[in-house]
């Protein structure tokens, strides 16, 4: 997929050719920092981009039907039913005038339940995320920050998606109410079944919650691997990079160096290899050709030229 | 936006990249204008200024001659010799439109400055200085608010002598406070800026935090300001001129106006005589207008990119839709 | 009873420091207790790291030992000097110079009207460290390479939106250099830049402290940044200052239920996938207006005693430098 941002300065490719895909069950984390095109991806496949975004090549298919091919009304159907998304900040993706149950039940009847049915699936999905049904008749405001995601994750299961996007839902939450969230989800995620594309710049999370991850730069994938592998078996130098970035709560103490420099401007990105500027194993090749990637071993692909 | 890097050697170890240095290195005022002058409408705008300006200052060369003096019957029709006829007086139309931008220009411009400044003196200081202060320059600027415009307008010109600095005192009297007002709100938002806090623990003075740090951020709005005041001067001058409350034996386009209606000028069918001046009072109006939406639409960068991605949709042959919209060929 | 560390081992001395602010209107104005009573030292060339979730009044703190606030109650002693008695109503130029401030949002501390020399030059003329151009400039130069900032001259001459975060970031710390602080006090200072650049900038910070002897105190809601630069840690809760002590018996003996479930709820990458123990603690910070007495973590403790609800306990020593305000742990 790609996805470009008009601007004053020239289009953006926000993303540049972006492929990977999601089975049944699957937890796959998406991992990047800004810049990244990550949130942008997530978007996209939803199509729900604003202007000045153009979606400008590539397919999405689920299940067959390839989403940017469908129109508004196809659209409408499509999504929620199919594909829901949480968003980053509840705070902003509630309406701050509406009473929860009629934010909740929005959604349903849009997608033609009868009242009765929307109302008793209310309470269900209140039980599921774990809110006293008293708070449906809250308005946001009135709730906390945790219970707000939780309402947002409400909304999102209305009608039982088989997969469900998460674009950094706990960032702005502390790390207490964080790790509750997450477990809240894993806990759906074994009752309902849904996958899960879960977007974050916190590799540290993925780690524990996913099945497997992909790690994005300057709009571009540059390694995806099963979790487990890629915790101990990183590759791409920007992977490694990142996880030399996480200072940690046990153990011994080792300097860590981050990565020096800065994400690259997406108007003109570097040449070769986006990530050769700051790439600390760079060579001459990196800087004059793009990397193809390449098939390592089972379900482990890598962009870089070193392979 | 981040600096251009180029491709550089790969880094030793932990030591940050050396950017390429940029061109010029554009200080955001300075963008500001650079992006306002290639703006349609600021250019419209711009040009109608420059043309009636250069008009009030080139006025002996443009139409010379006294523009109260007797020329020609009365109510003379446009014709070649007098290109916008005459007034109920016998005077030259189009000779008192030109000079008569000299005195509306002068009296729109000096009150925008005048009540600008005015209202920067005690908006910023009203929203710098919390309490007791603050509360009594807010209260001395509700008055002014409250006050219906038009009727103290009136009250103040029939006391005062007529003249054009008692116009403009006026004016200055009763403009002053939205803008007050307006720049008040921002100094206080400003003022919990980070920025200003970091000065604060930097050991910076009042005076310097408030005139070096906080204005130069309020420039696009000092801008709008000035500029609404000025189309707002001129509007109530012409409008103050027309009631007799000024300085009639003056040749401005609002004391035309005036004679225009003293001379029946609607009844006499002598279209001439109020068109010209109104038409003029409207052009810079609508000058003023064009040049704060211009702005506007900088200073809103969602306003720009709507217009940029619109032209895009309309070159692909897309119509206005709800989901992002795909397009499979490659954006130049 | 913590005795405190006698006075002339310590650069900042915090008693009983208190801030309640009001809120509503007339006369039945109610008042939020951001910070209650708190009491810590700071050594000279150390780094202290406070650490709580967002409401817990950290940066209040910071903002009343920096004097950008009023203090309501309490003592700061600045080198020994009691501060708010030598100068209660304004801070002095030689306080300014010696404490200094880092913000958390790398754009909103720089103005964007102004360039970064501008910014690095200001401090240097304020406190007369440099008077003519030639030397500001140089001045400038030199700061801005101390934080890594190359080329010096080109950078100097830029706006702060043609800067990356980590790069305003650290022409933040320069500007705090400039004036030759004694002190620091950081508010999350990377909380909000990249992932990568992190890191960058606590070597920074500590490569400060180390060559310079500059003391921090570095507020942060993330337990492990603070155990990477911290050598003293303190936990905030709803306004109070509930464990402290030494950065590594934190990490690995903390004893405050909320210093525990912090720990517990830590994504610890290098410890793989490992199912996270459950401390057992619900519920979300309580309000802060006009708390009910006794200790505040009451409504989420899984190991509340009847006295909690009632008194606020006092410091206890756990270990020699290692204090808890925790009823389990009482007199």
């Amino acid at each position: 997929m790609r996805v470009v941002y008009l601007t004053m300065r020239g289009p953006v490719k926000a993303v540049d050719g972006v492929s990977f895909s999601i089975k049944p069950g699957e937890v796959v984390g998406l991992a990047g920092e800004s810049g990244s095109g990550k949130s942008t991806i997530a978007h996209a496949i939803l199509r729900i981009l604003h202007p000045p975004a153009l979606i400008t090549g590539g397919q999405a298919l689920f299940a067959g039907l390839d989403i940017l091919e469908m129109n508004d009304a196809e659209l409408e159907q499509f999504r929620w039913s199919n594909i829901s998304i949480v968003f980053q900040s509840a705070m902003n993706a509630l309406n701050p005038v509406m009473r929860i149950r009629d934010q909740l039940m929005d959604v349903m009847l849009h997608h033609g339940l009868s009242k009765t049915e929307a109302a008793e699936r209310a309470l269900n999905l209140f039980d599921l995320v774990g809110i006293e049904p008293q708070r449906l008749d809250a308005y946001p405001h009135q709730l906390s920050g945790g219970m707000r995601q939780r309402v947002v994750i409400a909304i999102a299961l209305a009608l039982n998606p088989p997969m469900l996007i998460l674009d950094e839902p706990t960032t702005a939450l502390d790390v207490v109410v964080q790790k509750d969230i997450l477990q809240q989800i894993a806990t759906l995620r074994e009752k309902l079944g849904f996958s899960i594309l879960f977007i974050t710049h916190d590799l540290s999370l993925l780690v524990e919650f996913s099945t497997h991850i992909a790690i994005m730069y300057a709009g571009e994938i540059v390694e995806k691997a099963p979790a487990r592998e890629l915790c101990d078996n990183p590759l791409h130098p920007y992977t490694l990079g990142l996880m030399n970035s996480f200072p940690s709560i046990s153990g011994e103490k080792h300097k860590l160096t981050g990565i020096p420099g800065s994400p690259p401007d997406l108007v003109t990105p570097p040449s070769g290899c986006r990530f050769h500027p700051r790439c600390p194993k760079a060579m001459p090749v990196c800087s004059q050709t793009a990397p193809l990637t390449k098939i390592i071993s089972a379900d482990h692909s890598v962009a870089c030229h070193l392979y | 936006m981040d600096p251009k890097t180029k491709t550089t050697p790969p880094p030793l170890g932990n030591e940050p990249l050396q950017p390429v240095p940029l061109k010029n290195p554009v200080s955001t005022q300075l963008e500001f204008f650079q992006h306002l002058v290639i703006q349609p409408k600021a250019i419209i705008g711009l040009v109608i200024l420059a043309v009636f300006i250069s008009m009030a200052i080139f006025a002996p060369l443009i139409a010379p001659g006294d523009p109260s003096r007797f020329v020609d019957r009365p109510h003379r029709p446009p014709s070649s010799e007098h290109w916008l006829g005459t007034t109920g007086q016998g005077q030259d139309v189009f000779v008192q439109v030109v000079w008569g931008a000299r005195i509306s220009l002068f009296i729109g411009f000096s009150v925008g400055l005048l009540t600008t400044l005015l209202g920067l003196i005690i908006g910023m200081i009203a929203g710098y200085i919390p309490g007791v202060i603050d509360g009594l320059l807010n209260m001395f600027t509700n008055v002014f608010l409250l006050i219906p415009g038009l009727p103290l307008l009136i009250t103040l010109a029939s006391f005062l002598p007529p003249g054009i600095i008692t116009v403009i005192l006026v004016l200055t009297a009763t403009g002053w406070a939205w803008s007050a007002r307006v720049f008040r709100s921002q100094t206080l938002s400003l003022r919990e800026k980070d920025f200003v806090s970091a000065s604060v623990v930097s050991g910076e003075n009042t005076s310097r935090i408030v005139f070096s740090e906080i204005l130069p951020n309020m420039l696009s709005l000092v801008v709008s300001s000035l500029f609404g005041s000025v189309a707002y001067a001129i509007a109530s001058d012409a409008g103050l001129a027309f009631l007799g409350f000024e300085n009639v034996n003056n040749v401005s386009w609002g004391t035309m106006l005036f004679w225009a209606s003293n001379n029946s000028a609607l009844l006499q069918e002598a279209w001439w005589t109020f068109l010209p001046p109104g038409l003029c009072i409207a052009l810079v109006s609508f000058a003023t207008t064009m040049l704060i939406y211009a702005m506007d639409e900088i200073t809103n960068p969602r306003l720009r990119s709507e217009k940029e991605i619109s032209i895009v949709l309309k070159k692909f042959h897309i119509g206005a839709k709800r989901s992002t919209p795909v397009v499979k060929e490659p954006i130049a | 009873m913590i005795r405190l560390n006698s006075e002339s081992k310590n650069i900042l001395d915090v008693r009983g420091m208190t801030k309640h602010f009001p809120v509503g209107v007339f006369a039945r104005a109610r008042l939020v207790h951001a910070v209650e009573n708190a009491t810590f030292s700071v050594q000279y060339g150390q780094v202290v790291a406070l650490v709580g979730e967002s409401g817990s009044g950290k940066t209040t703190t910071i903002r009343m030992i920096a004097r950008l606030i009023p203090v309501t109650q309490g003592e700061i002693f600045f080198e020994g000097a009691d501060i708010l008695k030598t100068e209660p109503h304004r801070a002095s130029m030689d306080y300014r110079s010696k404490v200094q401030l880092i913000f958390q949002d790398p754009f909103a501390s720089l103005n964007a009207v102004h360039t970064i020399e501008h910014h690095l030059a200001r401090p240097l003329v304020i406190h007369k460290k440099a008077t003519d151009r030639q030397e500001i400039h140089d001045r400038v130069c030199e700061l801005l390479e101390t934080v890594d900032i190359k080329p010096a001259a080109e950078i100097a001459r830029r706006y702060p939106h043609q800067l990356s975060g980590g790069q305003r970031q650290r022409v933040a710390i320069a500007r705090a250099l400039a004036v030759d602080p004694k002190l620091i006090l950081a508010d999350e200072p990377i909380s909000m830049l990249d992932v990568s650049i992190r890191m960058g900038i606590l070597n920074l910070i500590s490569k400060l402290k180390e060559e310079r002897g500059i003391s921090y105190v570095y507020i942060t809601h993330d337990l492990a940044s603070a155990r990477y630069i911290g050598d003293q840690i303190m936990v905030m809760y709803a306004g109070h200052l509930v464990e402290g002590g030494n950065s590594e018996e934190i990490m690995g003996s903390a004893v405050h239920p909320y210093t525990q479930l912090l720990l517990s709820a830590v994504p610890d990458p290098h410890a793989g996938l490992r199912t996270r123990k459950d401390s057992g603690a619900r519920g979300e910070v309580p309000s802060l207006i006009d708390p009910p007495p006794g200790c505040p973590f009451t409504a989420r403790c899984p190991r509340v005693i009847d006295i909690c609800h009632q008194v606020m306990p006092e410091q206890t020593e756990v270990t020699p430098g290692h204090w808890v305000r925790c009823h389990l742990f009482g007199l």
